[in-house]
């Protein structure tokens, strides 16, 4: 391993995840389709307004890819960031690739255009629902450094599957924003064990919220997203009445004021503790089985 | 707006929605059916807990009865903001939320919102905007932020976005901002039950907010974006 699928740009890790020389992108930077917005308030726009979608084959099969850079803006979801990825599930909602591949790097709504960026951000979810509900496999991979926040947090959670890296962090509010708006004694965002304990990935394999934990390694997300190509989870009211009574439990579980360490023991993990010194393979083996029926695939 | 006024104007006496908390759940009788209501009050935070109700209310509906109308009742300040709820998963919970919603429309549920009061982003979005349509209130209030905090984050001017606001409603909050961007597809103004009746008489449940944003001209170039993609 020696290249982080963290700190690779979008580009370099949609490139790294999909077969070689495969990925065929619609609306390049060459199209120059940018945020009319940014270009008003006078702040530097990008070709591509921070986000590549196209197709591509992954082990062969036909995806439709797109991938957020969360060095441009954060990765935050603007009017026409948001619309090209609800163009990519229209259109595989009307073309039925074998999957839609979302490799998510965002803030979530991007706050220069937030009234758009808001309803952006909810019709990606209706759209990815419809993709999910055509039985057309949904692929979220949260890797980059920004990791995955705000809205783009909620839609990532819509997907069939969420793969992520041991030091990826997926979450609704960033630490800094809880501590600004209720104190470090609430959220301390400069204890970085406790931020990623409380949203990293471990914590989210362990809690059932992530269904597939990966070393921060091209390879092993790719290998990851071709395991999940034929994994649906159809959301049916059985299925969602079990995942709400899952979700009751755990909250239940967890009572209130329960830091990670202490929540992990609840859940049945042992030696909580030493989880934050173990490697990816090592948290896997950890999770207990009452906690993976919250996720696809088990174990 | 307060929720028990908005019952009243939509319903009359004849409705058995209570709040628990900041939760607001029952049922009311609208021409001659019944309508469940699920929704929030008091400026709800949003967090694991209310999501997480609010969801089991609507797979309550989609069980016993099918093809009952939601009636989503939104007035929150956003999503809660506190380490034990990203801690259980507060993105999860909401995600959850946005599906049980998904599925009753699936399941041939009319789902319409409302905002009689506040809508501020994360609390939004897995409710009012996951509905078929969302509608408000005139005095609602929708934003994810005031324009001086917007200035502060971004490091603009509060000048600048003022004079851009006038022109362009991506950057300002305000209802008539989100009627004419598409994520509102009507204000109800006056007689509530007029509204609500036209809104359960239109049974189109694609999402045509891009559209509506453009025709509206609030929200110039995502619908041809979406359609550039489609083409490509």
């Amino acid at each position: 391993m020696n290249v982080s699928f963290a700190e690779c740009s979008a580009r370099e890790r949609l490139t790294a995840i999909v077969d070689a020389g495969t990925f065929r992108e619609w609306l390049p930077p060459s199209a120059r389709v940018m945020s009319p917005h940014l270009a008003q308030l006078g702040v530097p726009a990008a070709f591509d307004d921070g986000v590549a979608i196209g197709c591509a084959t992954l082990a062969g099969r036909t995806v439709f890819v797109a991938a957020q850079e969360g060095e441009f803006m954060g990765g935050g979801v603007g009017e026409v960031h948001g619309a090209k990825l609800v163009g990519l599930l229209r259109r595989a909602l009307r073309d039925r690739p074998d999957a839609v591949v979302l490799l998510a790097e965002s803030g979530g709504v991007r706050l220069h255009e937030a009234n758009a960026g808001l309803i952006a951000v909810s019709e990606v979810m209706r759209a990815l629902l419809d993709v999910r509900a055509a039985g057309i496999a949904t692929l979220v991979l949260i890797g980059g450094a920004n990791g995955c926040f705000g809205g783009m947090g909620i839609v990532a959670r819509c997907a069939d599957t969420v793969v992520m890296s041991d030091i990826a962090r997926h979450a609704m509010s960033g630490p800094e924003v809880i501590e600004s708006s209720a104190g470090a004694g609430e959220f301390d965002s400069r204890d970085r064990a406790l931020v990623w304990r409380t949203t990293g990935g471990k914590h989210r394999w362990l809690s059932g919220d992530c269904d597939v934990l990966v070393e921060d390694d091209p390879a092993a997300f790719r290998a990851a997203a071709i395991a999940a190509l034929d994994v649906h989870r159809p959301m049916t009211l059985a299925a969602l009445q079990r995942e709400s009574t899952l979700l009751q439990w755990r909250t239940e579980l967890a009572g209130e004021g329960a830091d990670a360490f202490e929540f992990w023991t609840r859940l049945g993990v042992v030696d909580a503790r030493t989880v934050p010194d173990l490697d990816a393979d090592a948290v896997r083996a950890r999770r207990p089985a009452a906690v993976a029926a919250l996720a696809n695939g088990g174990s | 707006m307060d929720w028990p006024t908005v019952a009243a104007r939509l319903f009359g006496n004849e409705h058995a929605i209570v709040a628990d908390g900041e939760f607001l759940g029952g049922t009311a009788a609208f021409d001659g059916a019944t309508i469940a209501v699920v929704g929030t009050t008091a400026h709800a935070a949003v967090g694991v807990d209310l999501a997480l109700r609010q969801a089991r209310a609507i797979l309550a509906t989609v069980a016993e009865f099918p093809g009952r109308a939601l009636l989503l009742l939104v007035d929150t300040q956003g999503q809660k903001l506190r380490r034990r709820d990203e801690l259980l998963g507060i993105h999860r919970a909401m995600a959850h939320l946005g599906c049980c919603l998904d599925l009753a429309r699936r399941q041939g549920h009319p789902v319409i919102g409302l905002v009689y009061d506040q809508a501020l982003s994360g609390g939004f979005i897995t409710s009012g905007l996951m509905a078929d349509a969302c509608h408000a209130v005139p005095e609602a209030e929708i934003r994810v932020m005031r324009v001086p905090a917007m200035a502060r984050v971004t490091k603009l001017s509060e000048e600048l976005l003022e004079s851009l606001s006038l022109t362009n409603p991506v950057f300002a909050p305000g209802v008539a901002n989100y009627v004419a961007m598409g994520g509102v597809q009507s204000l109800w103004d006056g007689d509530l039950a007029a509204g609500l009746r036209a809104a359960l008489a239109d049974r189109d449940t694609s999402d045509s907010r891009a559209q509506e944003g453009a025709q509206r001209g609030g929200r110039r170039v995502a619908a041809g974006v979406i359609q550039r993609v489609l083409e490509a």
